[in-house]
């Protein structure tokens, strides 16, 4: 059903999640760790995106657009936070 | 024939946000994983979104792929310079082969106050 070209992008996406994830746990600093999540939050739309151009599905692309608003926003949220913080 | 044009840039948009993976995991300094993963990330996913155009050139599908591919190219690029700000300010430590700082002297060291 899905041919091989979906297939290596699905699985060349989820590893590039799998690097991410590794980053945000071993980040030495917050920011680093808020840059990981950042990606993470681009990857899940780009998994999204492969999913819509092989099933033809529109909802997908309207879930994208939502979730990248939802993490471009968090992003902004977590960036204000680590600029409050009481550097000591 | 367009469904080897689609194909191919899927490929290439996954291998792009898969060195945007790699780039977070191994470059040496928060502003330097940031670039690589802001960069290589709008990449690829702007060309899986040509993908998408290119396989269903219907208006519904392509409207909505250029609206993707806009507001990610505006929000990618404001929120990497929001975190590099950030820390910038709490006094992130630059890779020891860092050659220029262009900052001057007074922002090097943390604002104590924390007035902003």
């Amino acid at each position: 059903m899905l041919d091989i070209s979906t297939t290596a992008a699905l699985a060349m996406l989820a590893l590039a999640a799998v690097l991410a994830f590794v980053r945000l746990l071993r980040g030495p600093t917050l920011p680093d760790r808020v840059v990981a999540i950042d990606l993470i939050g681009v990857l899940i739309v780009c998994v999204n995106v492969v999913a819509a151009a092989t099933t033809g599905q529109q909802a997908f692309l309207d879930v994208a657009i939502v979730i990248a608003l939802i993490s471009f926003v968090g992003t902004v949220a977590y960036a204000r936070y680590i600029e409050r913080e009481d550097p000591s | 024939m367009t469904e080897w044009i689609a194909r191919s840039f899927v490929l290439a948009g996954a291998t792009l946000a898969l060195l945007a993976g790699v780039g977070v995991l191994r470059m040496p300094d928060v502003f330097t994983r940031m670039q690589a993963s802001t960069k290589a990330s709008t990449l690829g996913l702007g060309c899986l979104l040509a993908a998408l155009a290119i396989r269903y050139p219907e208006t519904s599908f392509v409207v909505r792929a250029v609206a993707i591919g806009a507001f990610m190219m505006l929000t990618t690029s404001v929120a990497a310079h929001v975190i590099a700000r950030a820390a910038a300010r709490s006094g992130a430590p630059l890779w020891k082969g860092t050659l220029l700082d262009e900052r001057p002297v007074d922002e090097l060291t943390p604002p104590s106050g924390g007035s902003r």
